[in-house]
Formats: C-alpha cells, structure tokens, sequence
C-alpha cells in the first residue's frame, strides 16, 4: 500500500484514567498519522472505549496530554472537540431515532452554519442558500454511502447495519480531520461487515480522513489498518504494523490466554 | 344541522386555544425531557405584563396610540420571557444536566412558584384586562345555506387563527431550519448532538425562549378573553389533557388533543347535557384523558414512553 501517510496528528501521551480506585488506563502513549487508519483493539474491558472517550473529550484523563495537530486538549468538551475537526461515532448507535436519515446526517453540518437563529427564523435569504449548499454535500453522502432509498425514512426503522452507516454518514458530514469509529461493525453480519470496511478504506481513500477505530474482532481490523495499538488491563501491550501485532507473544497471550 | 355546525366550530376555536397551551408542554419537553410545570405560571407572568405594560407606557412616554402600545407592551413582554429564558437555564437547568425527571419536574414546580409570586408582587395582584382591541359582536355565516346563519364568536376566531399562524411557524421553525433541527436532535439523544458540536446549553435557551413566546401569545388571548388574573395561570391544567391525549412528545398530536377536547366538551355539554346533567364542560376533559391514561398512555401519537411522571 502506497498511500500518503502524513505527520502525526494525533499524539497521545502517557495518559492515564482511574475511576475511583478503578484503572482504566495507565500510561497510555500512541500516535496517528494524517491520512492513516489505526486501529485499537484489545479484548473485552481491555480501556478501548475509556480511551476513545478520552480523545473525544468525555472523559478527563488525570495525567497526560493529548494533542491534536499541535493543540492541547485534555481538558475541553466534546463541543469544542467537535470543532477541533474530530468526529466519531458510537459503538450503540446514538443517532437521533425519530428524524429521517438525511435530519440525522443534516446535524452533523451543525457546526458549519454561519446563519443565526433569527436569519433561520424568517427563513432569509443566506439561511436557505446556505440549507441548500448543506443538503448538497450531504446528498453526496448519502450517494457514497449507498443509502439513496432510505433517506427520509425515520433512522428508528432502519435494520442495525444500515444505521451504522447513518451514523458514519453524520460523523463524515462534519468534514472532520479524523474520525473515531466505536466498534463499527460490532454486532454486524459477515456481509455488513465487508460493507463496512469497505465504506471505512473509500472514506479514508477519497477524503483523505484519519480513521481510528476501536475493534474487538481481530481479523477485519488487520486486513484494513495501518497500524495497530492493542490493549490489554488498560496497559499497551502492542503496538505495529498488522503482521508485527500479530506476531507479538504477549497479543496473543492476552487473545488466547496465556500458557502460564 | 346549522346548529351541530355552530357547536363544532365554537368547539374548534375552543380547542385551537387549548393546544396552544399543550404546544408549550410539547416543546419543552420534546427538547429536554422536562416535564414545565412552570408552563402556566409563565402564561400568566407573560399576561400580565402584557396588560401592565400596555397600561404603563401610555402614562411614561404620553403615547396616544392604542395599537403601538399595545405592540409595544407585547414586545416588551416577550423580551422578558427571553430574559427569563436565560436566566432559567443559566440558573437553574444549566446544575440539573442528566438528573432525574422527576428532579427537573420538581425544579420547574419550583420555578412556577417563584414566578407566581414574582409576577404577583412586579406587576400587582388584582384583575387587569388586556384591551387588544378584539371584536366582541358576533359574525352571521352562510346566511343564504342556513336559515338565521352561523353563529360565530369573532374574538375566538381571530383567536383560531392566531394560534394557527404560530403553530404553523413552530413547525416550519422545527421542521426546515438548522436551530429547529438541533432541537430535534438535542430531545433525541443529549450525548450524540454535543458529539457533533450541538451546544446543549445555548438549544435550552432557546427551547425555553420558544416556550416564553408561546405562552406570551397565550397570555395575550385567554387575557384578552377572561380577564388576567391569578387563575389565568390554572389553565395550563385544562391543557394537561390536551398533551395527555396527543402525546407529550408530538407537536401535531397537541394541536389534534386541543381540537378533540373543544369540540368534545361542547357536543357533550349539548347533546349528554340534558340526559345526565350539565357541567359536563367542566370534567370531560379529564375523563377523557383518564381513559387515555388507562388504554393508551402514549397518546395518539406520542412515542412510547416507559417512564411515568
């Protein structure tokens, strides 16, 4: 693969996560470079999902930095995450169930409307010129997702691996730098599955987004990141290309169960 | 026949007013989850100085027009329902984020107590009148079908139409803007809309400045019609069956819960009346929203809730 991978725009340092006397994470440092898809994957309780809760800023490390294209956030609310250019989605769907699919994806073009409230109110000019140049980019989308038919039917009525794709739909609305994918084919059939990876490498390919998604199954994960960090008690116990990962005795003792 | 229409177009216009009421429940609790109980208290502060002002600024700026401080004294009363928009969330909501419904429920019963009494102790306490100029005289329709015509109310049609206009503007507002959208997506899912850069806080301000304009537009009528007093503020309880039947969470369903309750009432005041006594206007509604409560609690068209408040 020959693919322009870039700087790093993500650096993650020594952070680590306790709640009460509880380990989340402990000293947890990693990178992601532009353009690249990274993967964390670790088994069951293993921190994934602490840890990418505490890039998209819900939960406050207690040590450590995180930077973002050279921009400290460890203290900074998902709004203000959102804004930094950092999309994600959610590993139990959290999509807005009554609104159709094009409402669902139309809120991630939140943070791009320049209008106010009262241009919107009286529904002047900028405020539908601007609606329309937003319903365009996420037509566009919608296309590239493959979801055309479905767009005004209510997200609630859509099967479980449609959805996923809504919900990817509205991270990708954002114009985001990197996407944070929770367990995106968690619960998915094989064929969902293939879709889904195939949606995550176009997406990466034809925008040039950072993907970092969390997995809990191994094999998808390998044939389509760049590099792989893997987790285990909240510790990083590897961290490499697929084939290096793989090949690591400690990643396979935590998948497999050690010997000892 | 002409009669039937007569009672069906009073009950109508009756009802246009009710879910006026209930839109203020609705949007409320559509975009945060809170059940208003302040939602009267806010009719009622909003009526006030509505007729306070309207008295107050022909005497300090020596107007001689009518209209213009009637306009005037409508827009200084919105302005302060923006305010307290404001301060509601910024005061009370902003420390309340993912508690308890019934936590919040208490909060806003709380708040419609300190409005009551802060409404009460600005504006005074006796009975004011709002003078908006409303047609009293009734309007003879379709003389030529029925014989003697229609009777209409004027004050209640023009009422009709001016909830009808505001609900129309609410659902386009929730329907095809941006904010409107938001709003929508911030009542679905709090955690998801901050995710994609929603500001929980500024959405509650405006859910509630919506709420304030409501209930401005509300004070005005049922002020100009009964008078504004302390029991204006009662009449958010006539509109709890109005939300009771729709669904607490669907805006159309209000507006379809305020028509069936006044048109309810007044058939069965006419038509049950002789059979099983009057005063039927009185409890209809309630029963009606009892067995509602009994066989369908969602409404008509609310989404099904598990919690109960």
């Amino acid at each position: 693969m020959s693919r322009p991978i870039g700087d790093v725009i993500l650096d993650v340092s020594h952070i680590s996560l306790s709640f009460g006397g509880v380990k989340a994470l402990t000293d947890i440092s990693f990178d992601v470079r532009k353009h690249e898809i990274r993967s964390i994957i670790g088994p069951n309780g293993a921190g994934k999902s602490s840890l990418l809760n505490c890039i998209n800023g819900i939960y406050a490390p207690q040590q450590g930095s995180i930077l973002f294209r050279g921009q400290e956030f460890t203290r900074r609310s998902s709004r203000q995450i959102a804004a930094m250019g950092i999309a994600r989605t959610f590993q139990n769907l959290a999509l807005f169930k009554g609104m159709s699919v094009i409402d669902n994806i139309m809120t991630g073009r939140n943070l791009k409307v320049r209008s106010n409230l009262f241009q919107q109110a009286v529904w002047l000019g900028p405020a539908s010129r601007e609606e329309v140049r937003h319903r365009r980019f996420v037509e566009e989308i919608i296309d590239f997702l493959e979801i055309q038919s479905y767009r005004k039917t209510p997200v609630g009525q859509l099967p479980y691996g449609l959805q996923k794709r809504v919900d990817l739909g509205r991270a990708l609305a954002m114009e985001p730098q990197m996407v944070l994918l929770d367990e995106p084919m968690a619960g998915m059939s094989i064929e969902e599955k293939h879709d889904m990876s195939r949606f995550i490498l176009d997406v990466n390919d034809e925008f040039g987004t950072t993907m970092v998604l969390i997995e809990h199954d191994m094999s998808i994960v390998m044939d389509i990141s760049d590099r792989v960090v893997v987790l285990d008690y909240g510790k990083k116990i590897g961290d490499g290309a697929p084939a290096e990962v793989r090949s690591n005795q400690e990643v396979i003792d935590a998948y497999l169960g050690s010997s000892q | 026949m002409a009669f039937f229409i007569e009672i069906l177009i009073g009950g109508l216009m009756a009802g246009m007013l009710y879910a006026l009421v209930g839109l203020g429940f609705v949007l409320i609790f559509k975009a945060s989850g809170v059940f208003n109980f302040a939602q009267g208290a806010m009719v009622l502060l909003a009526a006030l100085a509505m007729a306070r002002f309207a008295e107050w600024i022909p005497q300090f700026l020596g107007l001689q027009s009518k209209v213009l401080a009637n306009v005037l004294a409508f827009g200084l009363a919105m302005a302060m329902m923006f305010v307290l928009a404001w301060l509601i969330e910024r005061l009370v909501l902003r420390y309340l984020v993912n508690q308890d419904g019934a936590t919040l429920l208490l909060a806003t019963l709380g708040i419609a107590s300190f409005l009551e009494g802060m409404g009460q102790s600005i504006f005074g306490s006796s009975v004011y009148k709002i003078r908006i100029g409303m047609p009293k005289d009734p309007l003879f329709l379709f003389n030529s079908t029925f014989e003697g015509g229609i009777m209409v109310n004027q004050e209640d049609l023009i009422a009709a139409v001016i909830a009808a206009v505001l609900v129309t503007l609410l659902a386009l507002f929730f329907q095809k803007t941006t904010s409107g959208r938001a709003l929508r997506a911030v009542a679905d899912d709090h955690m998801a809309a901050q995710s994609v850069g929603i500001p929980l806080n500024r959405m509650w301000v405006i859910v509630w400045c919506v709420a304030g304009v409501v209930a401005t537009v509300t004070g005005m009528i049922w002020g100009s019609k009964l008078g504004v007093q302390f029991s204006l503020g009662t009449i958010a309880l006539r509109a709890l069956p109005v939300v009771i039947l729709g669904g607490l969470t669907s805006i159309p369903g209000a507006i379809v819960g305020g028509l069936i309750i006044g048109v309810g009432e007044k058939m069965s005041e006419v038509y049950l009346g002789p059979i099983i006594g009057s005063g039927i206007e009185i409890w209809f509604a309630y029963v009606l929203a009892l067995v509602f409560l009994l066989f369908r609690p969602q409404g008509l068209f609310g989404e099904k809730i598990i919690d109960r408040i």
